[in-house]
């Protein structure tokens, strides 16, 4: 593990001039953002603007060619893979809601348990109270007790999109990285899961991806406006949806 | 491994698997030894070496069911592990002859005698003893899949690029064991097995016991591969095979799993061939053949793949229909035949036997339980009432 001596910031997350290119497309041009302990942060922008690059290079799928990303000011995550940062305590949500549609609900949130992910670890394993305890109470959560010897493929679209984030709570990461979390969601489903986000953010850092503003609106958090790979507008919804800039390449007039 | 593993969770399915397997392993030498010579309920002695092939190959399928099946890795290279596995059983039944060879050197066997070797090369030692052959078996399939699956999956090669470094793998292996300079018997391979632990090969009591370990080797890599498809690991493997990067992203270590599941197949592949060959009779560099491979793909997708005892059933389905048609005037024939039921079997029943059957009885049973929750429904209401 790289880890550097001594914390350099107090962020929990810090991106700092960070580029990438795929065949001379600049998906990511020269992006600095931090995140704060216990912060949630709701990231806009139009088609392009490098949202989900930036989780890419934040989980380990993508390398950034340069720029710093530092986790918990000590852990460069360049030089980690997926496992290794998911490992350190940072859960993602796909754009696609991505679960294991062939297995039941209840084993959609045991394998995303954080205890021993090694290959004897799970051959060896026998459940525990304390796991069924939590399962319970991610089921409860997520509401889909009733649901739990279900297989996941026979979910609706907003309930996968439920079980994803349930997941993401039985990771317990310190840090949660949303894809578009109410895409496909009617507007009941959306309210609730801004209210789920919200009880959530009372002991996690959060990082929410999204297109649809009255939901960003109902969050009522620090927005940052992505556009070309980096950031346009920073500040409260009020501020960056009245930027002259944002509106023109993204709200629209 | 405890015994709580192994015993988890047997379904119905399983458990029929375990008794047929078992009672024909018992039953089929039995009736060969005992019953009269002639006799209706005579099994013959060809039969029963068949029939020991049969389960080697069912073996062979379960090894592939597990990696497939379970963890999406198409392997259409496993028969170089099961070749292997051969080749290390032949070895030590090379060193069985002995002096009862045609050149008569009680260490070379006739054909280094022949393509005159001065000595024995360093590999063969240690194979004169039935132990160490046996400990080859499992460890040269399993350190190939090893090397070859650290190498392969931590570059994250996957899909179709994966089957086909597979196929190239058994290839490469299979022009190896033809060169005379390789020290295998190059074309001819290894045959004229005499004896086999002090049994003559050819009796039928030697027969008979090596078909009832074939069976015994099936259960056992039934139970191992129930075990680990039972386990948690089992789900993280299915994980895998679903949605490969969400696992990573989970915090599982992919490459990890796979590497495991691989070399255990891999394994278990070599005790398949390991028991194939004083069986047959012989080993030759055939057996590396990238269609043999690709055959025993298709025996696990006919069974249904992901369900163990489809592949088993699957490998003896399709055997006994090669060797059905292989010995009458359709023999020609036969790989067109053997294509055309992967089509269909692809097309039509793209669960195979045993998973369509599955599927089948699912929703026969969800179709009663929603009949029944009906009737009580209605029964709650009381009659219904009449129209007016």
């Amino acid at each position: 593990m790289s880890v550097m001596e001594g914390r350099t910031t107090s962020a929990l997350l810090y991106l700092d001039g960070v580029h990438v290119s795929f065949d001379g497309f600049h998906a990511i041009n020269n992006l600095s953002l931090t995140l704060e302990p216990g912060e949630m942060r709701a990231i806009i922008g139009p088609n392009g603007a490098g949202k989900t690059t930036m989780m890419d290079i934040i989980t380990g799928k993508t390398k950034p060619d340069e720029g710093t990303v530092l986790f918990d000011g000590m852990t460069d995550l360049t030089r980690l893979d997926e496992t290794h940062i998911a490992e350190l305590g940072i859960g993602r949500k796909f754009q696609k809601p991505t679960v294991f549609e062939s297995q039941t609900i209840e084993d959609n949130l045991l394998l995303a348990l954080n205890v021993d992910h090694s290959v004897r670890g799970t051959l060896f394993w026998r459940g525990s109270r304390d796991e069924s305890e939590r399962i319970d109470r991610v089921l409860e959560t997520i509401r889909l007790t009733d649901a739990r010897n279900r297989l996941a493929g026979s979910l609706s679209h907003g309930q996968k999109q439920w079980l994803e984030i349930g997941m993401l709570l039985a990771q317990d990461p310190k840090l949660l990285l949303v894809d578009e979390p109410v895409a496909g969601m009617t507007d009941v489903e959306t309210h609730q899961t801004a209210e789920l986000l919200k009880e959530i953010n009372k002991e996690k850092t959060v990082m929410v991806v999204e297109h649809d503003m009255t939901f960003v609106r109902e969050l009522g958090v620090k927005v940052t406006c992505l556009h070309e790979g980096t950031v346009l507008a920073e500040g409260t919804i009020d501020q960056v949806s009245s930027n002259e800039r944002v509106v023109e390449v993204y709200l629209g007039r | 491994m405890t015994p709580h593993v192994l015993t988890r969770s047997l379904d119905r399915s399983a458990t029929i698997f375990l008794v047929v397997v078992a009672g024909l392993g018992v039953l089929i030498p039995l009736s060969n030894l005992l019953l009269p010579a002639g006799s209706a309920l005579q099994v013959p002695t060809y039969l029963v070496a068949l029939f020991g092939k049969y389960a080697c190959y069912a073996i062979l399928a379960l090894s592939i069911d597990l990696i497939w099946g379970y963890c999406g890795i198409l392997s259409l290279g496993h028969g170089a592990f099961f070749a292997l596995g051969g080749y290390a059983m032949g070895m030590y039944l090379m060193r069985q002859i002995g002096s009862r060879g045609v050149y008569g050197n009680p260490i070379l066997p006739d054909f280094m005698v022949f393509l005159n070797y001065p000595a024995l090369p360093w590999y063969w030692h240690g194979f004169d003893m039935f132990w160490f052959a046996a400990l080859m078996v499992i460890l040269v399939p399993g350190l190939l899949a090893f090397c070859f699956g650290w190498l392969a999956f931590r570059s994250r090669v996957t899909g179709v690029y994966l089957s086909i470094i597979t196929q190239a793998m058994t290839y490469a292996l299979l022009l190896a064991f033809f060169r005379n300079d390789f020290g295998f018997g190059g074309n001819n391979g290894l045959t004229d097995f005499k004896d086999i632990l002090g049994f003559n090969v050819q009796a039928d009591g030697t027969r008979a016991a090596l078909f009832a370990l074939s069976c015994l080797a099936l259960i056992v890599a039934f139970l191992i591969c129930r075990a680990v498809v039972t386990s948690k690991l089992g789900k993280v493997l299915i994980a895998i095979r679903d949605a490969e990067s969400r696992t990573r992203f989970l915090g599982y270590r992919v490459e990890s799993y796979k590497l495991f599941v691989f070399t255990l197949s891999a394994c278990m592949a070599g005790v398949a061939g390991a028991l194939y060959v004083p069986q047959v009779g012989i080993i030759n560099p055939s057996e590396f053949a990238p269609g043999n491979s690709i055959e025993a793909v298709i025996w696990v997708a006919v069974g249904g793949r992901g369900t163990l005892v489809g592949a088993a059933l699957g490998a003896v389905v399709v055997n006994y229909a090669k060797t059905y048609f292989t010995s009458g005037p359709l023999a020609p024939y036969w790989l067109f035949m053997l294509g055309a039921l992967f089509i269909l079997v692809t097309l039509l029943l793209p669960k195979g036997i045993v998973g369509t059957f599955n599927a089948w009885r699912e929703s026969r049973k969800a179709t009663e339980k929603a009949n029944a929750e009906s009737a009580a429904l209605e029964d709650g209401v009381g009659e219904p009432k009449p129209a007016e």
